[in-house]
């Protein structure tokens, strides 16, 4: 089953250190990890580290991956005018280092990726004039057609509707699960990372400031301390874990 | 299944739309092909001494079936000329559409770069001052020095974007800055050169295929050959580095690197280009404009039919060159700018849906 474990990574443009020592227990396959922190706290950067577009100190640990390139990772960023139809653009990201020819499989690949996504309608679109939210899910039908072993989704839900929302962490959630895929994503939304995620972790100003089980990470204290707002956290009467916001401290 | 397709292509499912959209883009590359071959054909037909089009094929294809002196006017003669128009336009037009691409810039060609106004410098400094940077058949001097003077200005602009921190917008406006700069030397050169030379540097900035000859055209024949499969194999690369550079490295590309290969490989196939035939303007921007309008940007499609679109709209450019004025040879270069010029803004103002 693969792995990712975090050792004392950092990461800086240029002069400046944007993370320092992050180091973070083991993650498994199967599990779906939320990023939190407030903005530039540095979730992207984090990101761009793991998948290796940054370097930096400390190390990215990968083990008991399959394939040479384990992770894919679905930018935060997904504006783009190329003349390009939905179907293209996903088969593109498939076809990256795999020569010419577009093989049966290939196809068959894109073909569930959309549908995963409940985009199979759109694939004849021109990706330059999709709606904000048809571009997100695009862009993770781009990193899901990769078959990555750990999926790196940067704010995945940011431009989505609620229902579309709750789509998207549905199918991450059965997806972790059926594929032993490993998920990290970086979500504003608590509540969403309280139903969806088993594990999170915290970053604030470039630090790793807790890890651990999601329920035991978002607690109260912590919205206070680091996200400035009044809030509770009960059951509802389903039995799932509600936040309820009372305002900005 | 592909006649389906185009009547109701929302109705199918992935698989079929995509295999329809590829016989189509396929379809579209071999009427490009057939425009190609009949304009070839046209180009060869005109000139001091006027052929019909059986008698042009017949010389192609079974040359000792016409008579000697039309297989030497044809072969020796107007061949190398109209085959030029083709390898000419479609290694500008290549350039072109790889410079658009990994400079995101839909303006991008090898003039943007600066790459034929440093062969027209380097051309007019032969021609006015007799300046030689290698010593060669006298057929070749000109060629040589352009050639040299459009390398060494790629050659600057590729240094200066080796270093960190230079974006491709600095990259443009170093490209336009060495523009203005050779202008302003053109223009100086102009200023204390003879009237004779004038005239001859003059005549050369407005690109002309008729120097054309058989060794010239495989020189530029085996570069164009020899560039095709290194950027085929950077195909899908090419096409992800549309999408931005975030997302071409989210999917495994590294833009720079690409960007500075490719750099290299089109720098190389417009400098051989314009250091043979002078300045040719708007090939290597028209003609991948059109190809995107045509087969959208997949490389698999867009590469091919840059090069076809390049290669015809040249093609059509000679043609035009000896008919509007009977027994004259208007410089192509001429013709290119004033031909597609108003074709280009047509295209680009009857498509509304626009790419950039
Ligand atoms: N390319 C960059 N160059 C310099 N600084 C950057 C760059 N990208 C992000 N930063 C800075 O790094 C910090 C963290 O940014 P980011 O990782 O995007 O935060 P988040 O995704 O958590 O909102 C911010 O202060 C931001 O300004
Ligand atoms: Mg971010």
């Amino acid at each position: 089953m693969v792995t990712l474990q975090l050792d004392r990574v950092s990461a800086s443009y240029g002069r400046q250190e944007i993370l320092s020592e992050v180091s973070t227990p083991e993650f498994q396959g199967g599990q779906v990890v939320a990023l939190l922190g407030p903005n530039a706290a540095g979730k992207s950067t984090l990101f761009r580290r793991i998948f290796g577009m940054l370097k930096g100190g400390g190390h990215v640990r990968i083990t008991g991956a399959r394939t040479a390139t384990p992770v894919a990772y679905m930018p935060q960023d997904t504006g783009a005018s190329a003349v390009l139809s939905v179907y293209e653009a996903v088969l593109l990201a498939r076809m990256q280092g795999r020569g010419m020819k577009v093989q049966n499989e290939d196809l068959a690949h894109v073909d569930r990726a959309l549908e995963e996504l409940g985009i199979a309608a759109l694939g004849e679109r021109d990706i330059g004039n999709l709606s904000g939210g048809q571009r997100q899910l695009l862009s993770a039908a781009q990193a899901l057609v990769q078959e990555p072993e750990i999926l790196l989704l940067d704010e995945p839900t940011s431009a989505l509707d609620l229902n579309r929302q709750l789509g998207l962490l549905t199918i991450l959630r059965r997806l972790a699960e059926e594929r032993q895929m490993l998920i990290m994503a970086a979500l504003h939304d608590l509540g969403h990372a309280l139903r969806f995620t088993d594990q999170a972790m915290v970053l604030e100003r470039g630090r790793l400031i807790t890890c651990g089980p999601t329920d035991q990470v978002v607690t109260p204290d912590l919205l206070r301390r680091v996200y400035q707002v009044e809030a509770r956290i009960e059951p509802c009467s389903r039995g799932l874990p509600q936040l309820i916001v009372e305002g900005a401290v | 299944m592909s006649s389906e397709a185009s009547v109701h292509p929302g109705l199918l499912g992935g698989r079929a739309y995509y295999r329809a959209l590829v016989l189509r883009r396929q379809l579209i590359l071999a009427g490009l092909t057939l425009a190609l071959f009949l304009s070839l054909c046209t180009d060869l037909a005109l000139g001091p001494a006027r052929y019909g089009l059986e008698e042009v094929v017949a010389a192609l294809f079974m040359p000792d079936a016409v008579s000697e002196q039309v297989r030497v006017i044809l072969w020796d003669i107007r061949m190398p000329v109209a085959l030029m128009a083709l390898v000419v336009g479609a290694s500008l037009s290549i350039a072109g559409a790889q410079m658009q691409t990994i400079l995101s810039n839909p303006l991008a060609s090898p003039f943007t770069l600066g790459i034929s106004a440093g062969a027209s410098f380097g051309a007019a400094l032969g021609l006015a001052f007799g300046v030689i940077f290698i010593p060669a058949a006298v057929d070749y001097v000109i060629p040589i020095n352009a050639f040299l003077m459009a390398m060494l200005t790629s050659l600057f602009i590729y240094a200066l974007s080796l270093r960190r921190g230079v974006t491709i917008e600095t990259i443009v406006l170093l490209g336009i800055a060495m523009v203005f700069i050779f202008n302003a030397l053109m223009g100086l050169i102009q200023f204390f050169a003879s009237q004779q030379a004038v005239a001859a540097v003059v005549f050369w900035t407005m690109g002309s295929l008729t120097k054309a000859t058989w060794p010239k055209f495989w020189v530029t024949f085996g570069i164009l050959l020899a560039v095709i499969p290194l950027l085929v194999r950077h195909g899908w690369a090419l096409t992800a580095m549309r999408l931005g550079d975030t997302k071409a490295a989210s999917m495994g590309v590294n833009p720079r690197r690409i960007r500075l290969e490719v750099l290299a490989l089109v720098s190389l196939l417009a400098a051989i280009a314009v250091a043979f035939v002078g300045t040719i303007g708007f090939i290597g921007l028209v003609g991948p404009h059109i190809a995107r309008l045509l087969l959208g940007e997949d490389q698999r499609f867009f590469l091919p039919g840059s090069a076809i679109c390049g290669a015809l709209l040249l093609s059509i450019g000679s043609v035009l060159s000896k008919v509007i004025i009977p027994g004259t040879v208007i410089p192509i270069g001429i013709i290119t700018s004033l031909v597609g010029i108003p074709f280009f803004l047509f295209l680009v103002l009857s498509h509304r849906k626009s790419a950039w």
